[in-house]
């Protein structure tokens, strides 16, 4: 090696310590892939505020759930919330931070029909069931005065890969119908009754865009890019409700009160009057008691971050922000938070 | 380097006999060390068979001790309430990979006996250039060709056709979705014929130029003189459709996207049904649950004995058609 380039490596070398000092800190995620979109605007606007650099990496709630428990990273990320199971098989106690929330919803391909079609929880347990088989069948006519409904059969499309989207759905179903409850239940990925599955989003939405005559559940943001038309869906209250993202954070409002008791009570079939019903949180997986003091202060001042000001650009990328009943749910979470049992943020 | 400098001074000028001898032992070391090298490069190849299966074995070990042999037998697969079997992946895997062969061989052979024996040279090159340049597209994008062209065309022509004109064999009845088991076929057999037209042809090849000379000299037709070629080049081909097979049992993502993913055994080849493959790639991301992850793993296991078995039964195929005839197989 000659010596300009030992004397330029050298610099460079002085130069990354330089930087690495300048912002000890880096943390590291790994988990869902459905916030990802907002996480990593998140990261980056955290990155030009603070210098903090965080490394996420979306290889699904499961394996971000194996990563927690294996202490590889500084949190996880879940579009599920933890079982009283999984909880119990984490090394130490495990606090959920909720970030977004999220609205699945029911895109159809009948061409012929003007107006929105409406559902009831019954019909869509029934479609998913396998029960109601055809479009002109007297339950959706009910519901549906005055369409005109083709007698074409319906071909219910699901997700094939497990993840949040399905669990947002099921755990909505689960809750509006006991008889799914007992014999189909909730999770990232279920034994489905009837239909077909599509991997991804993209392979339910491409089912149903060429099917005439499916149907099949995507998230909110993915039916509005790629413009899907979507059902109307009756909520507790009995009112049909599109969704959207301001009835999506009414879900969440309306569940504010039990989530402050458990962060982790399914938001879905919310009794409030104007919000959409099948919608779910994601969240943040953090232990409770941090080994290093300086990056749980780094992480948890993030969170706080993420908190309010992250919140604002919720919006643009189609998530639905927390009500300020549930942010203050997560303020109340930090401040449990410890690192080698002292609490981070002192009592003032 | 030093001795070397001793020894030349004590006899004087030119290599004495000691260095030469010196140098043939470096040089037989040397040639100990390459030995020794490859050898390891070779026991690696082992080592990491080895380590596949014990880790595989290791983490579906709490559900083989769950289900034991039922996870053979039973179709249940459902993650929510852990109970799991693996009988509608294994019979989709077969099924699919055997269908494909069915219709991959044929148009294969074909191609590779047009191409090796009948094209003119030229026609010959530029073919088989563009029948290599299938088998190095991406498997999504032969997935997205599966969703996007092949299922709005069976859909809308093949399928009701079938359904309308051979609805009476179980075959072809119910709804035609255009993704099932079907299109799997097709994707699955459009991606395995390269494989089985390069190598076959490669094959073909090389069988000596005095086969052909000599069956058209005894006056046989052209037909049989190929059929001599052909005779003797069934050991390659043989191990051409093998290595075809291999890639068929493993494909996943086009797989996974034409398929329909349901865990349902149907006779029928428009309903839709799942490989072993695919319901790893679609789960395995999200599993949450230890006996899920266990399950899927075990899946991983089971895939790997049933490409062994099939492979270690195609291969014994291959000796017994060629009565351990090592030359042409050889060169597979």
């Amino acid at each position: 090696m000659n010596r300009f380039k030992k004397a330029a490596s050298l610099l460079a070398l002085g130069l990354l310590a330089g930087t690495s000092l300048a912002h000890a800190q880096n943390l590291t995620g790994a988990g869902a892939t459905f916030p990802y979109p907002i996480y990593s605007k998140w990261f980056d606007m955290y990155h030009e505020k603070t210098g903090v650099q965080i490394n996420y990496q979306s290889i699904g709630s499961g394996a971000g759930i194996q990563q927690v428990k294996a202490g590889t990273v500084d949190f996880g990320a879940s579009d599920a919330a933890l079982s009283n199971a999984q909880l119990k098989d984490m090394p130490r106690k495990v606090v959920h931070f909720p970030t977004v929330a999220g609205a699945v919803v029911l895109a159809y391909n009948l061409q012929d029909l003007k107006e929105p079609l409406k559902l009831t929880p019954a019909l869509i347990v029934g479609i998913y069931m396998g029960k109601i088989t055809t479009w002109n069948d007297k339950a959706i006519a009910a519901v549906n005065p005055g369409v005109a409904l083709p007698a074409a059969p319906i071909l219910p499309v699901h997700r094939s890969d497990g993840s949040g989207t399905t669990n947002i759905f099921v755990t909505y179903l689960s809750l509006v119908s006991t008889q799914w409850k007992e014999l189909v239940g909730a999770g990232t990925a279920v034994s489905w009754p009837a239909g077909i599955g599509g991997k991804g989003n993209e392979g339910v939405a491409g089912l149903v865009r060429q099917t005439p005559g499916s149907i099949g559940y995507v998230e909110l943001a993915y039916a509005k890019q790629n413009q899907l038309p979507f059902a109307l869906v009756q909520n507790k209250s009995g009112k049909f409700v599109e969704a959207s993202l301001a009835s999506t954070t009414a879900a969440v409002e309306g569940a504010a009160t039990l989530l402050a008791k458990d962060v982790r009570t399914p938001i879905a079939n919310s009794p409030a009057p104007e919000a959409y019903p099948i919608a779910g949180l994601t969240f943040l997986l953090v232990y409770q008691d941090q080994k290093d003091a300086a990056r749980a202060k780094v992480l948890a001042d993030f969170i706080a971050w993420a908190m309010h000001d992250g919140q604002d650009v919720a919006q643009s990328l189609d998530y639905a922000r927390l009500p300020d009943g549930v942010v203050k749910v997560n303020e109340a979470s930090l401040k449990t938070l410890t690192a080698g049992g002292k609490l981070l943020y002192a009592a003032k | 380097m030093s001795a070397a400098a001793n020894a030349e001074s004590v006899t004087g000028r030119g290599l004495p006999r000691p260095v030469v001898a010196r140098r043939a032992a470096r040089l037989f070391s040397l040639d100990a060390w390459y030995h020794g090298l490859l050898t390891a490069l070779a026991l690696v190849v082992f080592a990491v068979v080895a380590l596949i299966v014990y880790e595989a074995a290791r983490g579906a070990g709490p559900s083989l001790r769950q289900f034991g042999w039922r996870f053979l037998i039973t179709t249940e697969w459902d993650p929510v309430a852990e109970k799991f079997g693996a009988l509608p992946y294994v019979y989709g895997t077969l099924v699919s990979s055997a269908l494909a062969l069915l219709l991959a061989v044929p148009v294969g052979l074909g191609t590779a006996v047009y191409l090796a024996e009948l094209a003119p040279h030229r026609v010959g090159d530029a073919v088989s250039f563009v029948v290599e340049l299938l088998a190095s597209i991406p498997s999504i994008i032969y997935g997205m060709w599966g969703i996007f062209v092949l299922a709005p065309w069976l859909r809308g022509l093949v399928e009701p056709w079938l359904v309308k004109h051979l609805g009476f064999l179980p075959l072809f009845q119910g709804f035609p979705f255009g993704i099932g088991m079907l299109n799997a076929v097709i994707v699955l057999a459009i991606m395995i014929v390269p494989t089985i037209v390069a190598i076959s042809r490669e094959i073909l090849l090389s069988t000596p130029q005095s086969f052909r000379e000599a069956s058209l000299a005894l006056g046989s037709t052209r037909a049989e003189a190929i059929g001599v070629t052909l005779e003797a080049a069934r050991p390659g081909i043989l191990g051409a459709v093998i290595l075809a097979l291999g890639r068929a049992l493993g494909e996943t993502m086009a797989v996974t996207m034409v398929i329909g993913n349901t865990n349902r055994m149907s006779p029928s080849l428009l309903a839709p049904g799942a490989t072993m493959a695919s319901v790893i790639a679609n789960e395995f991301t999200e599993a949450t649950g230890r006996l899920h992850l266990s399950a899927l793993i075990e899946i991983a296991l089971l895939l790997f004995v049933v490409t062994l078995c099939v492979n270690g039964a195609a291969r014994l195929l291959v000796y017994w058609v060629t009565g351990g005839r090592r030359d042409v197989a050889a060169a597979v």
